[in-house]
């Protein structure tokens, strides 16, 4: 048993890089510490909260839950990437307009969520809305707002066809 | 918290896998989704020296009809057995219970084989292993061997798997004609744990050729009724099932059947609820799924 390095060649948003890690290094602690993509979020480390979720190999899944060593040849993407690429963007303004944030924590996490929610079902009710981002914590808003912004972003912005 | 150190091994075949499962024995781990194991290493609860990673042994993945057993390999992702259009055909309940494993993100990562291997009491698969008659796969250096799901689930987290040993892939039998397959469970949030769960198969009316002789007998056999969170392993109701079959599936028949149930279960308390509540609640999950399935049925 050691901290041997190992070898790790994956593409994170979109670009190719070849490290070296410890096995025992989470993916989340990775892209945070190794490549500074802030974004994603660690907090609780066991699973529940979905502030780490990201892309990898295309679903979301829980950063926290997987080492970086496992990623070897994936695709990773994170908030930064899919913001960068303006796929986020219209959740995102309406995140905005519905103050579905407050202290952001829980952000990066709740719109990879919707957008995969959104992906799957492009006209989610409600109560799919909320069962899309049960995963996710947010401890701030209630929920409402934010079951309010993935609403509005699916009625194509319009805030009454959400009432 | 983060996990203790270990050794990593990403081996590319399953003789591989058998073969650093033989020479490191309980010191080794198989992680395959690592939905459960990442935070038990994390909270420095599990501390293996080799972590075995079998993401990429080909032929461990996938769903595929092999006569009238559904086999299901154990690297299969919960997401996967969600949307598996084999899965809806030849095995109605466990596209039933798919939705209610944890959240999407988890359900695209744990797999089938991870989530019988761990046998945690509150978890579905387990318990549709049980309620359906499934059969679990083991190989080793020393051979293959096939254990009923029966035998399978030992305790709390302790099944009859050897430290050598790998789950390849489960088979559970193909949904036949007249069968009905209900599940539902209690949580107190969508994706938690459950608190009690069930899962239930049965039979209405005739089985093969007398189907056509006896076209209105409505009554229920082969009657299964799997109910996890209740105790350290997923149970069946015996006597709740007893006052089901021969009886056709109406208000009367589904009140014995909870009525008798009282027979069968003694649950165990936990953090949150008490063995009382949790009594009353198998009554009435057992209540909801069997009226839920004689609306199914006469629809």
């Amino acid at each position: 048993m050691s901290d041997i390095n190992y070898e790790l060649n994956l593409t994170v948003n979109g670009e190719r890089g070849s490290f070296r890690v410890s096995p025992r290094l989470s993916l989340a602690d990775f892209l945070r510490e190794e490549l500074h993509l802030t974004g994603t979020h660690v907090g609780c480390e066991q699973g529940a909260c979905g502030a780490c979720t990201v892309r990898y190999n295309g679903d979301q899944v829980r950063a926290c839950l997987m080492y970086a060593v496992q990623a070897e040849g994936a695709e990773v993407e994170t908030i930064e990437g899919i913001t960068e690429s303006g796929e986020l963007a219209a959740l995102q303004e309406a995140f905005h307009r519905n103050n579905a944030l407050q202290c952001g924590f829980c952000t990066p996490g709740m719109l990879i969520a919707a957008a995969d929610l959104l992906k799957h079902n492009p006209s989610p009710d409600r109560d799919q809305i909320r069962a899309g981002i049960s995963g996710n914590y947010c401890r701030c808003t209630g929920y409402h707002s934010i079951v309010d912004a993935v609403a509005e972003t699916c009625s194509g912005g319009t805030k009454e066809a959400t009432q | 918290m983060k996990s203790p150190q270990f050794d990593y091994v990403r081996p590319g075949s399953l003789d591989q896998v058998l073969d650093l499962l033989a020479e490191h024995g309980d010191e080794a781990q198989v992680i395959a989704g690592g939905q459960s194991l990442v935070p038990t290493m994390n909270m420095r609860l599990a501390a293996p020296s080799v972590l075995v990673d079998v993401n990429h042994v080909p032929g461990l993945a996938g769903v595929e009809l092999c006569g009238k057993w559904l086999r299901i390999g154990a690297l299969t992702r919960h997401a996967e057995i969600a949307c598996s259009p084999e899965v809806a055909r030849h095995a109605p309940l466990l596209a039933r219970a798919a939705p209610y494993i944890a959240h999407e993100a988890i359900r695209n990562r744990g797999t089938f084989g991870g989530s019988v291997a761990t046998a945690d009491p509150a978890s579905e698969w387990p318990a549709c292993c049980l309620t359906l008659g499934a059969r679990i796969h083991l190989a080793s250096r020393k051979g293959t061997r096939t254990i009923p799901a029966e035998d399978f689930f030992e305790g709390v987290y302790q099944t009859a798997i050897e430290p050598h040993e790998l789950i390849t892939h489960v088979e559970v039998p193909a949904a036949a004609d007249g069968m009905l397959y209900g599940f539902d469970e209690l949580a107190r949030r969508k994706g938690d744990y459950a608190i009690v769960g069930l899962a239930v198969q049965a039979r209405i009316g005739a089985k093969g050729p007398m189907k056509l002789l006896r076209r209105n007998d409505q009554r229920l056999s082969e009657v299964r009724l799997g109910f996890f969170g209740v105790a350290e392993t997923p149970v069946l109701a015996q006597q709740a099932a007893a006052a089901l079959e021969g009886r056709p599936l109406d208000a009367e028949s589904i009140q014995a059947a909870q009525s008798a149930l009282a027979d069968d279960l003694q649950p165990l308390s936990d953090l949150y609820t008490s063995a009382e509540a949790k009594t009353h609640m198998t009554r009435v999950l057992l209540g909801r799924v069997l009226h839920a399935l004689s609306g199914d049925h006469s629809a």
